[in-house]
């Protein structure tokens, strides 16, 4: 591991571990309550509809007023874009395994993996809330879709930043910046990279497989 | 002479190291005490403001059906005087101590992350002119300091009021969540050699759990803010039951941050205090252990105890007992504290400074503040106290009685060594007794008119409910506590025209700040300390059998600082702007947003490639 590197770029923290991790650390817990509310507050409302798809995205549906609703989810899509996101998890780790031993190449390959996932997951999403629109679910049409938006809209907003990260890291990959010893700073990144995952596997199946 | 000596030092530290001065030092400064005296001195400029909107409350309250205040700006005020004192003068009064002292006490040269300390001054800077400037509109928030739905819908509320509270809180927690970060990392990471985490000072311990708290609790607060604006900018129905939201849905989300939110204002005060009672009782701290797990629990209850500020809303019978449970259960180890506080002036040689007068108002206060708690803990009790004067006495003797009361104790404790002056003992001692009875002549009365039927939050009442008498009482004593903080005002003033007379333990400090000279030089320790035990500076003492010398001033040639930095400022900026563009988003679109975005982006790309030093 990067033991080594530490050594030569920091004096001794008193735990031990680099500081601008254990600060990554702490983000991420706080970011957990963040992701706890968002989450809590789509499950306080999914079924909470007076018009519009909802409550069964899932089914066709026809509304007490009689009107006709058809299923707005697209399983399928959105599972293909969670692999991505997961593999993307594996490819980041690769990359940084790369930078550790000094190896621009894969570094760049790797990393350069893991950002088209994202970008691909964050397309997938701006094509999903386009269609949601076009079905008629739109922020204000009831409170699934208001709830639904926003969660996975800032879930969005946290890859999309995770990306621009990424996107700069492998800048300074490319300019040779990212030597061995500084492979912390593509470590940092990818903590919260791995963590904009993980909400994510929460996220899939309380929005999109339990019915 | 020690004060010729001390002058000689001075002027031969002077000669080898020049501490930048001027508008731009302060601007990019990253010295975790600059930063420190830039949130004090803001932050008691709103306590000022705060304490003003409040007399002109209590002008307005002095005699019935008064017309002083129009019912308009008397919400306006009662708002912004709630919010002004949690959210600009005692979080950021507690965090001048976490900046000044932290580093100082666990024998560090600066926090973790300096740039990022001075990015949090600068966001909360912007967030408390920000949540001001509704003034300006004519529309200050107006609906409570924990703005319950239906109040801040659109419907109820169509005005910019709501929306400066809104954003305003929203750049607030920013500031607060990258403090925590960084002063969560600067306790577990930087302690000096032997500082064990049992071996930290209390002050240090109560701040780091109050860190822990703010982790937790601002997220919350932040999406249910995120959820307001979605109901007021982008038409959802969050909390608007004619969309099939629920209002409760806001006091729920409110109050799992707004109870917590309570620690965070009380548990650094607690730490204040656990720092001056054994320094003037000349004894360590009685039951250390027991200080610190009793604080750490009643961090953790802190979180299951919200729902008692809503036994109103009818919860039903199972909700009700569990968190009056909860909350009868907090008494225990706040009660564990008191006896600890208690045990440790006992028997001890005490001082009779200005500190330890604060310290034991505090305690004084602080229990009756409890007790009352303690007794609208109970659902029927509270039934009966909900909505009037008595919550009002409650709160404040919990938060001035405690919070401003530990807060100042601390002011005259560590002002020495924060301006290299000792604040005057008579006008010290006039404050204090100034501030006793001003403070309980316009609290206690509040809890009989509370009991007898007197609601919070209405602007006037009728004649011959009994009122008008304790009304009156408590509007005199309003003044009084006004003027005992004029008395403080003139005692900094003449402190500040007289000679830098502190020498560095003017108190026979137990703890690291009072090893090095007052004030500290830029990089705080010339060498590092090695720490062997609680009161590390009382062994250092008995070792030698008496006091120790003056510490030198030395030059600082080699000591490694951090450069400053402007781009915490851009960036703050870019915070700032980004909140101001949505609000204007209705008449701009989203470029006001956007030009926020990039400030911000700038600000952050830059800071991230500039050297750190």
């Amino acid at each position: 591991m990067s033991d080594h590197a530490h050594a030569i770029e920091h004096h001794e923290t008193s735990t031990g571990l680099d500081s601008r991790k254990l600060a990554i650390w702490t983000f991420i817990g706080s970011e957990c309550l963040f992701f706890a509310t968002l989450i809590s507050n789509y499950l306080v409302h999914k079924e909470t509809w007076l018009t519009g798809p909802g409550p069964f995205p899932h089914q066709e549906w026809v509304s007490p007023a009689g009107q006709h609703f058809e299923p707005i989810i697209e399983i399928p899509l959105v599972t293909l874009g969670t692999a991505l996101l997961l593999f993307s998890s594996l490819f980041v780790v690769l990359a940084l395994a790369n930078a550790q031993r000094g190896s621009r190449k894969g570094l760049l390959l790797w990393l350069g993996l893991t950002i088209m996932c994202g970008l691909f997951f964050v397309g997938m999403q701006v094509y999903e809330f386009t269609h949601f629109v076009h079905k008629g679910l739109t922020l204000k049409t009831n409170l699934y879709g208001a709830s639904f938006f926003v969660l996975t809209g800032f879930h969005g907003t946290h890859v999309t930043l995770g990306v621009i990260w990424l996107i700069t890291l492998w800048i300074e990959g490319f300019r040779g910046r990212i030597p061995p010893a500084k492979s912390l700073n593509l470590e940092i990144a990818a903590l919260y990279w791995h963590f904009v995952d993980v909400v994510w596997i929460v996220i899939f199946p309380v929005v999109y497989l339990i019915t | 002479m020690a004060t010729s000596a001390l002058d000689q030092q001075r002027a031969h530290a002077a000669a080898g190291h020049h501490e930048p001065t001027g508008l731009w030092s302060w601007l990019t400064t990253v010295d975790h005490k600059r930063i420190g005296i830039l949130y004090g001195s803001t932050a008691f400029f709103f306590f000022l403001v705060g304490g003003i909107e409040a007399l002109l409350l209590r002008i307005q309250l002095g005699s019935p059906n008064n017309t002083f205040l129009s019912p308009e700006t008397y919400n306006q005020l009662f708002t912004m005087h709630g919010t002004t004192m949690i959210f600009l003068a005692i979080m950021p009064l507690s965090a001048m101590f976490f900046n000044f002292m932290i580093p100082l006490q666990i024998g560090a040269r600066d926090v973790a992350f300096p740039r990022l300390n001075a990015f949090s001054y600068w966001v909360f800077l912007l967030g408390g002119l920000f949540l001001n400037s509704g003034f300006l509109f004519g529309a200050a928030p107006d609906q409570g300091w924990y703005g319950y739905a239906n109040l801040t819908s659109l419907q109820y509320s169509p005005g910019l009021n709501v929306d400066f509270w809104m954003f305003g809180l929203q750049i607030l927690g920013i500031a607060s969540l990258a403090a925590a970060v960084n002063f969560f990392v600067t306790i577990l990471n930087m302690r000096a050699p032997g500082m064990t985490l049992m071996r930290m000072p209390m002050f240090t311990w109560m701040s780091f759990i109050t860190q822990v708290l703010l982790l937790l609790a601002f997220p919350v607060i932040t999406v249910a803010l995120i959820l307001l604006m979605f109901d007021r900018f982008f038409g959802t129905h969050f909390f608007v039951p004619a969309g099939g939201g629920d209002p409760l849905l806001w006091q729920h989300m409110f109050w799992i941050f707004g109870h917590p939110e309570v620690y965070i204002l009380v548990l650094p005060g607690f730490g204040i205090i656990s720092e001056v009672l054994p320094v003037f009782s000349r004894k360590p701290l009685f039951g250390y252990a027991a200080m610190v797990f009793s604080g750490a629990f009643i961090a953790f209850l802190g979180f299951g105890v919200w729902s008692h500020h809503m036994f109103t809303t009818g919860m039903g019978p199972i909700a009700d007992t569990f968190f009056s449970l909860t909350t009868m259960l907090i008494a225990v180890p706040t009660g564990v504290k008191i006896f600890n506080w208690l045990g440790t002036v006992w028997g001890g040689s005490i001082q009779y400074r200005v500190p330890i007068y604060f310290a034991l108002g505090f305690i004084a206060m602080f229990i009756i503040g409890g007790l009352s708690g303690v007794m609208h803990s109970s659902p029927p009790a509270d039934l009966q106290q909900n909505d009037s004067y008595f919550i009002v006495a409650h709160f404040h003797y919990v938060l001035f009685g405690g919070s401003i009361f530990a807060l100042t104790a601390g002011g005259y404790y560590w002002w020495p060594k924060m301006f290299g002056r000792m604040l005057d003992e008579r006008l010290g001692k006039i404050h204090f007794w100034l501030m006793l009875i001003g403070f309980n002549v316009t609290f206690f009365p509040m809890h009989i008119v509370g009991l007898n039927g007197m609601p919070r939050r209405v602007y006037t009442y009728p004649e011959g409910l009994g009122f008008e008498t304790l009304n009156r009482l408590e509007t005199v004593g309003a003044f009084i506590l006004g003027l005992s903080f004029l008395v403080f005002l003139i005692n900094i003033i003449k402190t500040w025209r007289g000679p830098r007379n502190a020498p560095a333990d003017p108190w026979n400090g137990a703890t690291l700040e009072w090893s090095i000279p007052s004030p500290p030089q830029e990089w705080n320790f010339a060498e590092v300390p090695v720490v062997h035990g609680r009161d590390p500076l009382w062994e250092t003492k008995r070792e030698r059998g008496g006091p120790l010398p003056e510490p030198p001033r030395v030059s600082g040639q080699g000591i490694h600082l951090p450069h400053p930095s402007y781009w915490p400022l851009v960036a703050a900026i870019g915070v700032a702007g980004v909140m101001v563009g949505v609000m204007a988003e209705p008449k701009v679109g989203p470029w006001g947003i956007m030009a926020g975005a990039l400030i911000l982006f700038i600000g952050v790309f830059n800071w991230a490639f500039e050297p750190a030093g």
